[in-house]
């Protein structure tokens, strides 16, 4: 019987997963196009251009992309799933990191200046953002007394209370791990930018959809610290977590749209500046 | 292929044009007209494209750029030529340089006409093309 229900558990992940990241990229598409006064393309775009994607011809230049982009893909499922079966915190951070740098391998193995530029600013948002999600999961283990994600649903309060600063600086670095506009370095997902793509230069078929497909995954997985901070054991806590997650992922959007790219120089001092000054501070009040 | 025409992503060259067609290619992806509804894209990578959107007659020097660029591109693909420079020369036709057209270079699928060709005509060349692609 538990076998059945954690099989059952984990299909529902697989499934609600990716068509939750990929409604969440085509509304994020779709609410770009209308902040710029246009009509945008369907909400299900991002799965009408995977499905598109899987069926081309492809092209890549060393066949060791494939087995990266592959392993980076398979990783941020496993992240996400460690996550939603309520898992370890810090071997989803570990798991998600390790997709990261598979992906950066990919990067590296295509032999093209572009996406050699790009691989390099991917590394530097890696830098920006990773310290943040360390000190998230080391400050939800601080309000919570354990790493378990499922234990944030019998907690008394909300970990935003009492991590008020490191959720400003998660807030913080999302809009890097996102990709969202001030800091698209490595590549950019609206078209013709950073550099004509960056790491996924010279990808193309079925690699790019995985790119895309670990992409929601990935999406999932920083909006999922987002619910971190406010599930408590209060069963509306839940639902209302969800939307907060979804205003946290339209107000990055917003952003996306409201500023210009930023130099990695800048990039990184302030990312840095941001998570020293947030996580230091709650962490220090946290323990006084 | 289904989902093929309902995300084409197009790359836009400029094969020595006089800028009058491609200032119109950019016009489809303003708010007026609005591409995007279509889900398509204007990437700037060939191994990104499906569909090649070229304005201008071709000169002896990007000729070579045009056939590699279409090269670079993965199956299925089509090629949309903008402007009458792009079908026959234009009123570039005569000039010692200019090959005279799209057509002399790399296999076209769609001919748009106009000097410039209207964002309209340019956007129902895109759709056309899509056929080819299916
Ligand atoms: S067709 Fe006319 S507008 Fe277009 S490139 Fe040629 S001369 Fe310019």
């Amino acid at each position: 019987m538990r076998a059945l229900i954690l099989t059952l558990r984990i299909l529902g992940i697989l499934i609600l997963a990716p068509a939750a990241g990929g409604l969440l990229t085509g509304l994020d598409r779709v609410v770009s196009a209308r902040m710029q006064r246009r009509k945008g393309p369907p909400i299900l775009q991002p799965f009408y251009d995977v499905m598109k994607l899987a069926r081309k011809q492809s092209t890549t230049v060393s066949s060791m992309t494939r087995y990266f982009v592959t392993l980076s893909m398979c990783f941020n499922i496993f992240t996400v799933l460690l996550f939603g079966l309520g898992l370890d915190l810090m071997l989803c951070v570990f798991a998600f990191t390790l997709a990261c740098v598979f992906f950066v391998l990919s990067g590296y193995s295509s032999n093209s200046p572009f996406s050699f530029v790009g691989t390099e600013r991917e590394l530097v948002q890696i830098m920006c953002y990773e310290p943040m999600v360390l000190i998230v999961a080391f400050g939800y283990y601080q309000v919570s007394g354990s790493f378990n994600v499922g234990d944030a649903f019998r907690m008394g309060s909300p970990a935003v209370m009492r991590l008020p600063f490191i959720f400003i600086g998660l807030l913080y670095v999302l809009s890097v791990k996102l990709r969202k506009s001030p800091f698209d370095l490595s590549m950019s997902h609206h078209g013709h930018q950073e550099i004509v793509k960056g790491v996924i230069t010279e990808l193309t078929g079925i690699c790019l959809a995985m790119v895309e497909v670990s992409h929601w995954f990935e999406t999932v997985f920083a909006l999922g610290l987002v619910y971190l901070f406010f599930v408590y054991a209060s069963p509306a806590s839940w639902a209302a977590a969800l939307a907060l997650c979804l205003a946290a992922f339209l107000m990055e959007t917003l952003i996306d749209n409201a500023f210009a790219r930023v130099k990695w120089k800048l990039a990184l001092q302030a990312s840095w500046i941001v998570i020293f000054v947030t996580g230091g501070v709650n962490l220090l009040l946290l323990n006084l | 292929m289904k989902y093929a025409k309902k995300s084409p992503w197009i790359l836009h060259y400029d094969g020595s044009s006089c800028n009058g067609c491609d200032i119109e290619v950019l016009a489809c992806l303003n708010p007026l007209f609005d591409i995007e509804r279509f889900g398509a894209i204007n990437t700037g990578n060939p191994k990104h494209a499906d569909i090649l959107l070229i304005t201008g007659a071709i000169n002896e020097q990007n000729i070579s750029v045009v056939k590699q660029l279409y090269e670079q591109m993965p199956n299925p693909k089509a090629v949309v030529a903008v402007g009458v420079c792009a079908a026959t020369g234009g009123i570039f036709k005569d000039c010692y340089n200019m090959i005279g057209g799209v057509g002399e270079a790399i296999p076209v699928d769609v001919y748009v006409p106009g000097c410039a060709s209207r964002p309209e005509a340019i956007i129902d060349g895109v759709v056309k093309a899509l056929d080819k692609i299916k």
